[in-house]
């Protein structure tokens, strides 16, 4: 069996190697379309970034009457903080909110000094509150008309910014579902191109694999070479096409961070190169593989 | 041993059919020289093809040693194979393998140890005349060198027949006889030989068992026999 099996392995090695026309060019389609599947895994990274930080901007802030009660506050903070919708509750006292607002207006000698001449401090308190998802907001809006919570409040900023969250939150959605149908027709187109390039490699050794079945060769003893050449393929394309992407990744990386700023493409391609290079190699290898399993199962049949 | 028992072979299509072998019995004893001669379409890469399964009689039973051939399954026909060694007038060489690595196929696919190939694959090439061309590829050989090639991987296996389908089709005269010769050799260390051809020299300078063929039957079967046209 270990013989059959080195057996099989340098059969595929050699194959792949004095067919070095025919390997070279499969191994061009698997690289451009594995530098596709790159670039869906790189799209999808700065796609989430920008949703996640889209999402991040928004929440709802609860602003509360002058004369309630800080515990009372803090007594609608841990409800709040019990619902299953909420992520993130943040308490802003009204100290917290002035010195906030002092260090925001520090430059701005107006206010400051009409701030100094306030005797008292005219800010609320209020609660900044983060849901799970960004269709949740308007649940959470909702609970805030409660009775217990509703005679404490001065105003809530969700009112004034339903429309814009709720638009938002349908851009983020049409954008999170269309990334995902664009990967998923992609890959499949890439997958395709991949299995006619390695069908047709195939079908150019069919008169071999005739001969190997007339000499006596067992389905495994002609098939397996040709998924050995199938792994070589998946192995030398993604190593290629990491070669592909990664300078194209270093030279686009400072222009996407002038548009996003919180994402260094370059520093998180580099730091995730394994994770990324293990996906190209997976869909290389696997794809290469099924697709040889499947064409040569064409031959061995009849 | 061979037999062939009432074997017929008709190959349909939409609108007609065919009848390729009609009706076919014979008996081919271990260590014989059998050709098997006629025009082309009499039938004989018929025979050939059903015996070693490549495709399946319409009637009839075909028996190579212990192997119900008309019964064996796809999958279990590469064993059956590992016993005959077929030559070709298309010689069937792998492209991809020198002629030492051709020859040395027949024997790794059916498990032999290196050592074992290490020894036999040089005999095989010897007996040919082919040492000094073991690591050429076939486009680097002429005819006659591939079907040599050929020969040495039928032989190899030590099987217990070997197949001869036109084996010089493509050959001239002299490396016809060269061929013919090989065969004639082989057959005297004790293995069987089915010759198929059309090459009526070829038959005539045998002098061994011929089975002649027409238009899909066998009219006439002798020792010895002499490869006559009407």
């Amino acid at each position: 069996m270990i013989t059959a099996l080195v057996r099989v392995i340098k059969y595929g090695i050699q194959n792949f190697l004095r067919n070095a026309w025919l390997s070279g060019a499969t191994i061009v389609v698997m690289v451009m379309t594995l530098t596709v599947f790159g670039g869906l895994i790189i799209g999808n990274i700065i796609a989430r970034t920008v949703i996640n930080s889209i999402q991040e901007k928004i929440d709802i802030s609860v602003y509360f009457k002058n004369d309630s009660p800080e515990d009372e506050i803090l007594r609608i903070k841990s409800i709040l903080e019990s619902l299953p919708e909420v992520k993130m509750v943040e308490y802003v006292s009204k100290e917290e909110a002035l010195s906030i607002f002092k260090e925001k207006h520090k430059d701005d000698a107006t206010i400051s000094q009409a701030l100094e001449q306030l005797n008292e401090n005219p800010l609320l308190a209020s609660l900044n509150i983060k849901a799970r998802q960004p269709e949740e907001y308007s649940v959470i809006a909702g609970y805030l008309n409660n009775d217990s919570i509703k005679p404490f409040v001065e105003k809530v900023s969700y009112s004034q910014n339903a429309a814009v969250i709720n638009r938002l939150n349908k851009i983020l959605s049409i954008s999170r579902n269309g990334g995902m149908i664009l990967t998923i027709v992609m890959t499949l187109i890439a997958i395709l191109i991949t299995f006619n390039t390695i069908r047709l490699a195939i079908y150019s050794s069919r008169e071999s694999i005739n001969i190997m079945k007339l000499v006596g060769g067992s389905n495994f003893f002609i098939r397996t070479p040709f998924l050995v050449e199938g792994v070589i393929y998946g192995i030398i394309s993604a190593f290629l096409s990491l070669l592909v992407i990664g300078p194209v990744v270093y030279f686009a990386s400072p222009y996407i961070k002038v548009m996003i700023p919180e994402l260094n493409l370059w520093q998180k391609f580099m730091s995730d190169i394994l994770v990324f290079f293990s996906y190209q190699l997976i869909f290389g290898v696997g794809v290469g593989l099924v697709s040889s399993f499947i064409a040569i199962g064409k031959y061995l049949k009849d | 041993m061979i037999i062939f028992q009432s074997v017929s072979k008709i190959y349909k299509s939409n609108s007609h059919s065919v009848i390729a072998l009609d009706n076919v019995s014979f008996k081919i004893n271990p260590k014989e020289f059998v050709s098997l001669v006629g025009r082309s379409g009499a039938g004989k890469s018929t025979i050939i093809k059903l015996l070693i399964g490549e495709e399946k009689p319409t009637k009839g039973r075909i028996i190579f040693g212990s192997w119900d051939v008309t019964r064996l399954k796809q999958s279990e026909l590469y064993r059956m194979r590992r016993h005959i060694g077929t030559i070709f007038q298309d010689f069937k060489l792998l492209p991809e393998k020198t002629a030492y690595e051709n020859v040395a196929f027949a024997l790794e696919v059916s498990g032999r140890p290196e050592e074992e190939i290490h020894e036999l694959v040089p005999k095989a090439l010897e007996m040919v005349g082919l040492s000094s061309k073991a690591d050429n590829f076939p486009r680097e050989l002429s005819g006659g060198e591939k079907q040599r090639v050929a020969i040495a991987r039928a032989m190899v296996n030590n099987p217990d027949v070997i197949i001869a389908d036109e084996p010089t089709g493509n050959l001239d005269p002299i490396n016809s006889s060269e061929i013919i010769k090989l065969l004639l050799k082989i057959n005297e260390l004790g293995t069987t030989i089915i010759l198929a051809t059309h090459n009526r020299d070829v038959v005539n300078s045998i002098n061994k068992r011929v089975i002649s063929l027409e238009e899909g039957q066998i009219v006439r079967d002798e020792e010895e026999g002499k490869y006559i046209l009407f």
